[in-house]
């Protein structure tokens, strides 16, 4: 009896959950502001990367402040209303009360759909430009395979049953097209920099996911079906290429590199592979 | 916070709005919709009967949202790139079916009616005649089947047939269901279920099950 | 009240026989509350096996090298990580977070609240909870069939899932059981929740208008409309994976699909098609498996803070809001799998729009506690906790819902932190906060009042310690559902604070003992518990702890009043019970 009275009495249980609450909004803060090298993204290396940055910073402003005004709000009121004796202020609500904060949340809310809609629309509503470099990109079980069109700006057709890892063919290049001969077909993805790349994303088998976090973007690769997905990379540099989404046991070992070079580099890259089809 | 209605606690206390009454005062504390619950709490039965025919409207909604899985599947489906569809020339007999199951409503309202006017003579013969109805449809939507199977058309030959069977399937197992309860309104005295309830519960669910079918017959027919 | 008919509150009915025997008694029993009962045990075995395989899931992601004992070779292989992802997905979702808060505390409850003797249809209640029990079976048996359980995640995404086993290990009959198991576990759940709207909507006690009920009973209510509309999509979308699996069709898979070099047979197929089926499902699966919390964190703040619970309309009403609106969102799962983006934005819109009631019963929780007088009891401060959960994890689903900023967080552990948060823990401290505060009522003694502290401090803490930097490692790109980090190169410097999760993890799962100590304990020497030990106001605290067989023993009560009239001005005592007829209230003079 002695230890129930003084755990339901006292102080000591609403100052301690009180105090959880503030230290844990003081540890989200402080994690968030003082950019520790397990919590933040790399920089972008789109425009339209940079883009859903400036969007996910706006909502982070948005709901950081809502996080930290309803949980401090929640340990004040703890708190200050923790049974001292005193008798319970009545009140059923108030009409006006809810009319604000339900109107509030909702220009917030929307407001910030609304707003993150611009980048979306960049990505996903816009064609690519007549002259961006086609790149197909396919995924096995638990491979990604890119395939360029070679010089003569066309991709062979494909013919599932000629699809053979072990004899060089893994998409299935149909041997009697000619557009297909020189195909290029690598492990890696190699674009210019500032140049527009269109990806034709596509599987083989099951779902996979081409995700590289410097442009911000994850695209799945449907069997069946062919998802276009353009970007244009400002960085030179080596990023990399992972799957997101889960295709078997494989899954944690399909990856790959995106190499962003320069002009001279790109058609050195695309010679040399030429060279070697 | 600011209180709204303090003062009228006191009277709302005193003038004590009884069981089912409904007063608009406060913000819900107190409302009533005019929906006043059970009203009749005879104390001898212990589920009031519109129960078992609410339970049958929420089974039904249930139900619908099925096949209406289904539907949607069927039409998105159909219409995709590469689908490869073949439309499916249904069996001649399924018209016959059709026939025969919107016949068997007509004569399970005759049948509801007969009961109303307490003609128990004339309500199972028109009981009777529905049920002998419901199961020449099965054998019906059964030869069709056979038919199918003849012409070398089966669950996995193409999209369009996969649906055909799996719509004649699940509709034709839930009215193998309603032949049951056919049966059992027929044969057996009901007893915690009182006979008219369950006449109009099992009424209700082979009108919808044969409005279904008829949705489903356009459905194959005007949209393959 | 002298024109109604009613003599003292109440009306008389003939005393209803308790059944003899074991068997009719306890396991086939028609009894609501031994159902009730039937399934929170059967959800208690379902989360210690789910938190088990997820401390093994924690456990691999750190030392994956490491040899275990019970484990064939030794050490975790990549598809065992995955067939453990899939079953703790699969467990937590379905036999605990939908069974616990509805089946179990929704089917004892809800009769009694609404001042009814059982169910409206008691033996298809019986059938429901042994029919979900069969399901259970099916889902444990694909640990032991031959190939394991299956490792396509509880979302079950084909072609990874129609293919048969040639997709992977356990995707032959560890697969097929799963199926199964989901399919049986519809179809229970379509009976359940007829029951439930039936009874709500039929065996209200005289008196109890909508606008009276217990915001508990408006959240397995609105629960229920959910589960008969969803769970019957899912049931089709389940009966074709199957097919397509086993008689060759094609609903949900393309032609010219390679596996393993082998060509498969299938043609025309749409992959997307499972997604908007299994998601129709999905998305209300989430707020099944929260609305009851939602109820129960309500109920409990109100009795606790002796306040009325703010604002009552305005959460009945934000309940059905979100249940409406649970059925318009599904498709933000979907943002990058290649639906239209077009219908990525709209989805975006009406899921930037749920968060509108959420946000709103949010304000009223904060309201209710406001001015009160709160007595921080066990089942108090896990309502409190579920508050603080359902914040953090809420407003990370405005990042979410936005197809842009989803296209970075999209599969990472950001998403893993968001839904355990809200729908995981948050939805866990709902059962939690029930179990504490029902406890008393189920089996007439109370629960130790210390240890349930402690376990909440640990519970609290711990869950926080496990999800909250699980968002900061989403938003690095640490990647979900990867048996091992050591092929990507951004992954290896998160491996510390996967460290700090795992054993944040096993000291949470670890804390739960005193849980269970204490629910065992308290059930044989726990103090007999008064009929209403809380001083609370709705019928189940009308009744004898444990209530009888009917309920309220030989009579129905009637029902004068509001859920929630807790400190009015002017009544001495500072609750009014439902049931309590205005005449006998005592005033202050």
């Amino acid at each position: 009896m002695r230890i129930r009275k003084r755990n339901s009495g006292s102080v000591a249980t609403p100052a301690l959950l009180s105090l959880i609450l503030v230290v844990l909004v003081a540890i989200t803060v402080y994690v968030f502001a003082s950019n520790l090298p397990w919590a933040v993204r790399p920089a972008p290396i789109t425009s339209v990367g940079a883009e859903i940055d400036h969007q996910y910073d706006l909502t982070l402003a948005v709901t950081g402040t809502v996080f930290i005004l309803s949980q401090l709000g929640l340990a004040f009121a703890v708190f200050k209303f923790r049974d001292h004796g005193q008798r319970a202020h009545f009140t059923r609500g108030s009409n006006t009360l809810e009319a604000i904060w339900t109107t509030a949340t909702i220009v917030l809310f929307l407001g910030l759909g609304l707003m993150g809609h611009k980048a979306w629309a960049e990505v996903r509503f816009t064609a690519p430009a007549p002259d961006a470099i086609q790149v197909e990109v396919t995924g096995n079980q638990f491979v990604f395979n890119f395939r360029y069109p070679g010089p003569d700006g066309k991709f062979g057709r494909l013919d599932p049953k000629q699809i053979s890892a072990s004899t060089g063919n893994p998409l299935g290049i149909d041997a009697n097209d000619p557009a297909g001969k020189d195909d290029i077909v690598v492990p890696t993805l190699t674009v210019p920099v500032n140049h527009e790349v269109n990806l034709l994303i596509r599987s083989q088998d099951v779902i996979h996911n081409f995700y590289v976090r410097e442009l911000r973007i994850q695209q799945d690769a449907m069997p069946g079906m062919v998802i276009p997905l353009h970007f244009t990379a400002n960085t030179i540099g080596q990023y990399e290429v992972v799957c997101t989404q889960l295709c078997g046991l494989g899954h944690s070992r399909m990856h790959s590199y995106l190499n962003v070079v320069s002009d001279a580099d790109y058609d050195a890259f695309l010679k040399q592979q030429a060279a070697g089809q | 916070m600011p209180s709204t209605i303090v003062t009228e606690e006191i009277e709302l206390i005193h003038s004590g709005k009884g069981p089912g009454g409904g007063d608009s005062s406060g913000d819900g504390g107190n409302g009533g919709d005019g929906d006043g619950g059970r009203g009749d709490s005879s104390g001898a039965t212990r589920v009031p009967q519109r129960a078992y025919v609410t339970g049958m409207f929420i089974a039904l909604a249930g139900i619908l949202m099925f096949f209406m899985a289904f539907v949607s599947a069927y039409i998105v489906r159909k219409d995709m790139p590469n689908s490869a569809w073949i439309p499916l020339q249904g069996p001649r007999i399924l018209w016959l079916n059709t026939l025969v199951l919107i016949a068997s409503s007509l004569t399970l309202g005759r049948a509801h009616n007969r009961f109303k006017a307490q003609d128990e003579e004339g309500f199972r013969h028109w009981w009777a005649t529905t049920t002998f109805l419901g199961i020449l449809f099965v054998a019906g939507q059964i030869i069709a089947w056979r038919q199918l199977a003849a012409q070398g058309i089966f669950l996995a030959s193409n999209p369009s047939s996969s649906f055909f069977y799996v719509f004649t399937g699940a509709h034709g197992l839930h009215l193998l269901g309603g032949i049951l309860a056919l049966l059992y309104v027929q044969f057996r005295a009901t007893r915690k279920v009182a006979r008219g309830t369950a006449i109009e519960v099992v009424s209700m669910y082979w009108h919808f099950m044969d409005g279904l079918w008829v949705f489903l017959f356009l459905l194959l027919y005007l949209g393959r | 009240m002298s024109s109604h008919a009613h003599t003292g509150g109440s009306t008389v009915h003939a005393p209803i026989a308790e059944p003899s025997g074991f068997i009719r008694k306890y396991i086939f029993s028609v009894d609501h509350k031994v159902i009730g009962i039937q399934y929170f045990l059967l959800a208690l075995t379902a989360v210690v096996i789910g938190i088990v395989l997820s401390l093994l899931m924690r456990f691999h992601l750190v030392w994956p090298n490491a040899t275990l004992p019970f484990v064939s070779g030794g050490q975790m292989s990549q598809e065992q990580y995955l067939a453990l992802v899939t079953m703790h997905g699969t467990i937590m979702v379905f036999f605990v977070l939908t069974t616990a808060p509805q089946g179990g505390f929704g089917n004892y409850f809800l009769p009694i609240q609404i001042g009814a003797p059982d169910m409206a249809f008691p033996r298809l209640n019986m059938l429901s909870f042994w029919v979900t029990f069969l399901a259970f079976v099916c889902i444990i048996a694909a640990f032991v069939v031959p190939g394991g359980a299956p490792i396509s995640g509880w979302t079950g995404y084909t072609p990874l899932s129609g293919l048969g086993e040639i997709t992977g290990p356990g995707e032959g009959w560890g697969q097929t059981l799963w199926i199964l198991s989901i399919s049986l576990f519809c179809l229970a759940s379509l009976l359940g929740a007829l029951n439930f709207i039936a009874t709500t909507i039929d065996l209200r006690a005289p008196g109890m208008s909508l606008m009276r009920l217990p915001l508990t009973v408006w959240g397995w209510f609105v629960t229920a409309i959910l589960g008969l509309l969803a769970f019957g999509v899912l049931l089709a979308g389940g009966i074709l994976l199957l097919l397509d699996r086993s008689a060759g069709t094609s609903f949900f898979i393309p032609a010219g699909l390679v596996v393993n070099d082998q060509l498969q047979a299938h043609s025309g197929g749409s992959p997307l098609l499972w997604q908007h089926l299994f998601w129709f499902f999905g998305h209300p699966e989430v707020y099944i498996a929260i609305l009851p919390g939602m109820g129960v964190a309500s109920h409990v703040l109100s009795t606790f803070a002796r306040k009325p619970v703010y604002g009552y309309r305005a959460m009945a009403y934000a309940i059905c809001a979100i249940g409406f609106l649970g059925f318009m969102v599904w498709g933000h799962h979907m943002f990058v799998s290649g639906m239209s983006p077009y219908s990525g934005f709209a989805f975006s819109v009406l899921t930037m729009s749920i968060g509108v009631p959420s946000a709103i019963k949010t304000f009223n929780w904060l309201g209710t506690l406001w001015g009160g007088k709160i007595q921080f009891k066990t089942p108090m401060l896990f309502a409190l906790g579920f508050v603080s959960l359902f914040v953090s994890g809420g407003l990370s689903g405005l990042f979410l819902a936005q197809p842009a900023v989803d296209n970075m967080l999209h599969a990472t552990y950001y998403v893993v932190a968001h839904f355990h948060l809200v729908m995981g823990v948050a939805a866990i401290f709902g059962i939690f906060a029930a179990t504490y505060f029902w406890f008393p009522k189920m089996f007439g003694r109370m629960m130790n009042e210390p240890l349930g502290k402690i376990h909440f401090w640990f519970t609290f803490v711990g869950a926080y310690c496990i999800f909250m930097p699980m968002h900061f490692i989403g938003i690095a790109g640490g990647i979900r559902r990867y048996a091992d980090a050591s092929a990507v190169g951004f992954l290896a410097h998160l491996q510390p604070v996967h460290e700090f999760m795992t054993i944040a993890a096993f000291i949470t799962g670890a804390a739960q003992l005193f849980f269970l100590c204490n629910f065992f304990y308290s059930l044989k020497f726990g103090p007999k518990a008064s009929k209403n030990p809380w001083n609370a106001t709705t019928l189940e605290w009308d009744t004898d702890s444990p209530p009888p067989i009917d309920n309220f023993g030989g009579h129905y009560p009637s029902v004068y009043r509001g859920p929630y009239e807790f400190s009015v001005p002017g009544a001495v005592d500072d609750f009014i019970p439902q049931w309590q007829e205005p005449a006998q209230v005592a005033r202050v003079k």
